[in-house]
């Protein structure tokens, strides 16, 4: 181990490997370690045994539900939105050559009594008995507003300034009511809440694009899922981070953290490395965060897919929270085999939501009733902690807790937010030269070919 | 190369002691061969490199540790999906001889059922101070069905025939890859090219 290091990661998962590898790149001498013998922190992918090991300590998995290393089910579910900030960084960096993805097959949204495909195109809208006929037309005028609005051009605004007027206010000029307001809301915009509706609504009418300009580019859904598990992205980007250099030590347990002469020393199993500044998940800094809320997560597992999603090898189920009489929406996120996350013939139900009582458990009923028979299910609380100060005073630079949203946008904010505080700079986001290659090759080609 | 000739591409991992050689390995391999198409090598991390055979062309994926074996961390998503893998030991070490039928193990173990493993004896340029036997090493090799060559990356003795061989040991079937036909991440255009909201015309 080397004495010094401009900088010292702590865990591995999603944003500290991502801020790691640009680190790197940004040709930073960077040590980076977890007290876990696996990749991924949170945000790992575990195997039946792992999965096991971790909520049922001592119990083994039954050999009904196959074999362990066909499994890697995530802790934290979330889907990739293809025109999201998360691709935009893989496109960066080029990490996306490690990862295979799969797209995923529909979204549902629930509207009582049963859950609906979310449109993904004209045709399926018109047909879609999710709004009536009168709701139909309203929306209409309104989404053509969206498609035309241009924030250079005046002209299109339509006397309405979306950087003062709330969504509400937008909402209410289209004559929208309750049930488009919430499709709209929480199916597109995606909002775990209705605090949207009182802020300006040029946010919404940004998340609106980013449905659109992700489904637009797969067809079925917005999102894409990594094979293998969610947990490739971290060691995916750990591998970025040791390809400019950075180096990884797993199992290392952290025993102190002391700032002393401008410099901060980390000592693991009696050796101490110093380093300028460190980064890290809010779990190797309990003084320094502060708890903000707590996020509930059911993996289930299901021999069948869910019903009324036909037959999907994988979608995604929103209920949105005026539904079921709460504050913050519950999602439901579900894959299978192709995605290498289980045995065949089996399915992978997570469920999440924001803890709203004192029986968090209680608070996802709504989508067990959803999902069918559950033939395995391993329920846990996180708390979601903050950091409580930026970093630039003690050079220490920590992450948020991932949240239950459904998508990794907050998750790459923070990290874009972290980038900042730590080198001073905004993170820019551009495509690899490697790519930009390959898609001039690939013009010459077919140029060639014409 | 005729019109019929077909490209198969494989993912392939080195794996060994560090600085036995196996990034000299791959850049004299990936150099040697087709200058008019290099791929970039920082890090040498990720290279591509094809080898033509009689009726068919192999595009090997050719993935480096990165260093990550240094600190045995290297991630399991470096082994996924990989067909074929190359364990290099120095043939002037016993310890990276060892710790190479350590890694034959660990692909056995976590490695796709029908890889094709290579046990490669590098730096035979120093074959002075060598203290593996070749017999020793192909013994080993032949129980446990490995293709199996003592190379030199420094003068190029058998690196290309390392990897002819185990192109014709690789299935030549249709979907060489799970998961091939990998999905395309296209770069993201900026502005409101395409704007299509899914509920309007």
């Amino acid at each position: 181990m080397d004495e010094h290091y401009d900088c010292i990661v702590l865990g591995t998962g999603l944003k500290e490997c991502i801020i790691s590898g640009l680190l790197s790149v940004e040709g930073k001498k960077v040590l980076h370690m977890d007290r876990n013998g696996y990749y991924g922190g949170e945000s790992a992918s575990l195997n039946l045994n792992q999965l096991f090991e971790k909520f049922r300590a001592g119990a083994k998995p039954p050999p009904t539900l196959g074999a362990s290393r066909d499994y890697n089910i995530d802790l934290i579910p979330k889907f990739i939105l293809s025109s999201g900030l998360l691709v935009k960084m893989l496109l960066h960096t080029d990490v996306t050559r490690y990862l295979d993805f799969k797209v995923v097959d529909g979204s549902y949204v629930y509207q009582k009594p049963k859950i609906q495909k979310v449109p993904a195109s004209d045709s399926e809208a018109l047909s879609s008995s999710l709004l009536g006929f009168f709701e139909k037309f309203s929306c209409k005028k309104f989404f053509s507003f969206v498609q035309n609005y241009d924030e250079e051009d005046p002209k299109t605004h339509d006397g309405l300034n979306l950087k003062t007027t709330t969504m509400r206010a937008v909402f209410a000029k289209f004559g929208l009511k309750a049930d488009p307001i919430d499709f709209i809301g929480h199916a597109l915009c995606l909002y775990l809440n209705d605090e949207y509706l009182d802020k300006p609504a040029i946010e919404s009418f940004q998340r609106m694009k980013l449905y659109v300009d992700s489904l637009a580019r797969y067809g079925k859904s917005p999102y894409i899922y990594p094979m293998y598990g969610l947990g490739e992205l971290p060691q995916a980007f750990a591998r970025l981070s040791a390809i400019y250099g950075g180096t990884y030590m797993l199992n290392k347990p952290i025993e102190k953290i002391v700032s002393e002469d401008g410099k901060i020393k980390v000592t693991s199993e009696g050796e101490t490395v110093t380093a300028d500044y460190v980064v890290a998940d809010p779990s190797y800094f309990p003084d320094k965060v502060k708890l903000t809320g707590r996020v509930v997560r059911s993996i289930c597992i299901l021999n069948a897919p869910v019903p009324n999603s036909n037959n999907n090898e994988s979608c995604q189920i929103i209920i949105p929270q005026k539904q079921v009489g709460r504050k913050s929406d519950i999602y439901i996120g579900v894959i299978s085999s192709p995605h290498m996350v289980c045995a065949k013939g089996k399915y992978v139900a997570i469920v999440s939501t924001n803890v709203e009582t004192n029986e968090p458990e209680k608070e996802l009923q709504a989508a067990y009733d959803l999902i069918g028979p559950i033939v395995e299910k391993f329920t846990s609380v996180s708390d979601y902690f903050e950091p409580i100060a930026d970093g630039r005073q003690d050079k220490t630079f920590l992450s948020t807790s991932y949240d239950a949203t459904s998508h990794f946008e907050t998750t790459c904010l923070d990290v874009m937010n972290l980038f900042e505080r730590i080198l001073g700079k905004p993170l820019v986001l551009t495509i690899h030269p490697n790519l930009l290659k390959e898609q001039q090759q690939q013009q010459q080609q077919e140029e060639g070919q014409q | 190369m005729n019109n019929n000739n077909k490209i198969f591409q494989f993912k392939l991992v080195l794996l060994g002691e560090a600085a036995v050689g196996k990034s000299s390995l791959v850049l004299r391999f990936v150099r040697g061969h087709f200058l008019d198409y290099q791929e970039s090598t920082i890090g040498a991390a990720f290279l591509a490199q094809t080898v033509c055979l009689n009726d068919t062309t192999v595009k090997f994926e050719i993935w480096d540790t990165a260093g990550q074996e240094r600190y045995h961390t290297l991630a399991p998503m470096y082994y996924r999906g990989a067909q074929a893998a190359i364990v290099v030991y120095d043939i002037r070490s016993q310890d990276s001889f060892e710790r190479a039928i350590k890694w034959v193990k660990e692909l056995q173990r976590q490695g796709s059922p029908n890889i094709v493993i290579a046990l490669a004896g590098n730096k035979l340029d120093l074959a002075a101070k060598r203290k593996v036997e070749t017999a020793e090493a192909q013994q080993y090799a032949e129980e446990n069905g490995l293709l199996f060559m003592e190379t030199s990356a420094k003068t190029a003795q058998n690196v290309n025939e390392l990897f002819v061989e185990i192109a014709k040991k690789l299935p030549k079937t249709p979907n060489p890859r799970p998961g091939s036909g990998r999905l395309p991440i296209p770069p993201i255009e900026n502005n409101n090219q395409r704007k299509k909201p899914c509920c309007s015309n």
